[in-house]
């Protein structure tokens, strides 16, 4: 594939992912800092290109919605948002979740709670991990930490919801939505003919053909013994997804006494902080999650065993460090370190929480 | 003379649409829903566009229609179903999309996307059912239930001051430059059926020809919900629901009917 370098804020990044990746459509409603990603959009007016719709709705209950409309005829469909924005998509979110359809959902965190601050935050780790809307459902967290990935994780993205049946959420934060930086775009993937669609998307309601019934998208079943059973089927896809699609990043874990864990934003911050520790003679690693859900709760309970103690450094105050307690039950010392609110900590502040909360702890 | 002597092809007059299922439906005898669905099934028949028709189902009374169409479907949450229709439609200009919605879901919960899908004329059909009540819930207020009505939530009868005034939706949606075709039907006499069955094949004769939104509204009657037989219904839905939601076309070929 051939390679083209491009300097993008990662809102652009996304935007750009969208169309190369051979998405049918986005629906979006503008908010702080994610509003580029629909500016990029339509200043490239890819329906031009490649037939792509890009719709700004009235609404991000509504951009939800229409969405859930596009997934539940196949098609590859998008949204982004911030935060609060974020909140409002939950209806639609748990309805994509029941009825299975495959979707990306971006949210570019900003610091809350309410309608907060527009500064970069990790703050909406609970929502987008622990479902955030009703009932017993998983969204597909990935968490990316450059530009680049942002752009990547779009790809990989399709692949995921379709392969599951699952909306996948890009949790990115303020930051990374912002920040320019160098990325590695490839070629236009097409959009999938009806054909490829139909094989793609065999389940969808994209008109019935003489062949075969209707088809039915919806999370309804009233009878309760068949949503028992639905619920049953989707909690083995979750747990598939925990047993095949874990991604991290160790760095520096095979020898380290401390351990960083992090991701996004924070896992930068992290890795900086590691080289200042490392000038004072500590040896730490970081693991930065990739994967928010499924969570890497095997390598968090194999590092556990073997290291002095881990710091989870997040712009929270104090979520995905439950899941690292929970997955490394108590082997080790675990401490939580962030600002919040839309303070960013910087690299020293988080050596020195790991030098007084773990490594001078009594 | 028994049954297999006369259910011959020769003899054959009237056949229930392959549009339709073959499930019974859950709708209570005299409801307005079965006929509307029957009318909508039959005129996809006729225009030949099984293949094309995709439902949005809403959430009320109507949330299992897409039991009863034989087209793709999706049921969408409380209000959103123009939502879903919009993408839909717009990322398959040549389908026919078509939402199936009731007062509360279109006029109360669902009315930002319901406004906002007319504005911006998206070329889809809206079918509204308006009978002046929640009916799957037991009965609550409506947007659109009558002054002095009494439901559940209401048990004095609606009072404006407490409760605010019916929403006429229709003739506010008919004000909207994206709306193509506006009017108002109903289901309860056998010219009324005709009538109704006609607006809504020029909806979907628009949709084929790109026109916009058009929006047809089947002013009909809850029995259980009003807590009257089905005929008492009828009379009691012209004398008073047909006062404050008059029988009509409101908007045709983009401009408003003179009254």
């Amino acid at each position: 594939m051939a390679k083209e370098l491009k300097l993008m804020k990662g809102n652009e990044a996304i935007a750009e992912a969208a169309i190369r990746s051979g998405c049918d459509g986005y629906f979006g409603y503008p908010i702080t800092p994610q509003s580029e990603v629909m500016e990029h959009l339509m200043a490239e007016k890819p329906w031009e290109k490649t037939g792509m719709v890009v719709l700004q709705a009235e609404s991000e209950t509504s951009s939800i919605n229409m969405v859930y409309g596009g997934a539940g005829v196949g098609k590859k469909v998008m949204t982004s948002s911030s935060s609060p924005g974020i909140s409002l998509m939950q209806e639609g979110l748990t309805y994509l979740a029941g009825a299975e359809l495959p979707a990306i959902v971006v949210n570019v965190v900003r610091g809350g709670p309410g309608l907060g601050t527009i500064q970069p935050s990790q703050a909406d780790y609970f929502q987008a991990t622990k479902g955030g809307g009703h009932g017993d459902y998983q969204l597909f967290v990935l968490a990316p930490a450059t530009v680049q990935e942002m752009y990547d994780f779009v790809f990989l993205g399709w692949e995921i919801a379709f392969k599951y049946r699952n909306p996948v959420m890009i949790l990115s934060d303020g930051a990374i939505g912002q920040v320019m930086e160098k990325l590695y775009v490839g070629d236009y993937v097409p959009r999938w003919t009806d054909e490829e669609l139909r094989k793609n998307a065999p389940w969808a309601s994209f008109g019935k053909p003489t062949d075969r019934k209707h088809h039915i998208i919806t999370s309804l079943e009233l009878d309760s013994a068949k949503q028992e059973l639905h619920n049953h089927k989707l909690q083995a896809k979750y747990r598939e997804m925990e047993e095949k699609e874990v991604r991290f990043e160790a760095i520096n874990c095979d020898d380290a006494d401390y351990i960083f864990v992090a991701y996004g934003s924070s896992a930068r911050i992290a890795e900086k902080a590691m080289q200042l520790g490392k000038e004072k003679g500590y040896k730490i690693g970081i693991l930065r999650l990739i994967t928010l859900f499924p969570f890497p709760k095997k390598k968090i309970a194999e590092l556990s065993t073997k290291v002095k103690g881990m710091l989870a450094v997040e712009m929270s105050a104090g979520q995905m460090v439950e899941d690292v307690r929970l997955a490394a039950e108590f082997r080790c010392p675990i401490e939580h370190y962030g600002r919040y609110g839309g303070i960013i900590h910087t690299p020293q502040e988080v050596l020195e929480a790991l030098e007084e909360k773990i490594i001078k702890r009594k | 003379m028994f049954n297999q002597d006369i259910v011959k092809p020769e003899n054959l007059v009237y056949k229930r649409t392959e549009v339709l299922t073959d499930n019974v439906m859950h709708y209570c005898p005299g409801c307005g829903h079965g006929t509307t669905h029957r009318i909508i099934a039959e005129v996809i028949e006729e225009m030949g566009i099984q293949d094309k028709a995709i439902c949005v189902a809403p959430v009320g009374c109507s949330v299992l229609a897409y039991n009863y169409f034989e087209v793709d479907s999706l049921g969408a949450a409380h209000g959103r179903a123009p939502a879903l229709a919009t993408a839909i439609q717009r990322l398959n200009p040549d389908k026919h999309t078509f939402t199936y919605q009731g007062d509360g879901d279109l006029a109360a919960i669902g009315t930002a996307e319901t406004i906002h899908a007319c504005n911006r004329g998206e070329n889809i059909v809206i079918i509204f059912i308006n009978n002046g009540i929640y009916g799957m819930t037991g009965g609550q207020m409506a947007p659109t239930t009558l002054v002095g009505m009494k439901t559940a939530t209401t048990p004095y009868g609606r009072n404006v001051e407490l409760n605010g005034y019916p929403l006429q939706i229709t003739e506010l949606l008919a004000q909207l430059p994206g709306t193509y075709l506006v009017t108002r039907q109903s289901v309860h006499t056998a010219a009324a059926v005709r009538k109704t069955k006609k607006a809504i094949r020029q909806a979907f004769e628009n949709q084929k020809n790109k026109k916009g939104t058009s929006f047809v509204e089947v002013v009909s009657n809850c029995n259980s919900g009003w807590k009257m037989p089905a005929t008492k219904a009828n009379e009691w839905m012209v004398e008073n629901m047909f006062a404050k939601y008059p029988i009509g076309d409101i908007k045709v070929d983009g401009e408003l009917v003179q009254k």
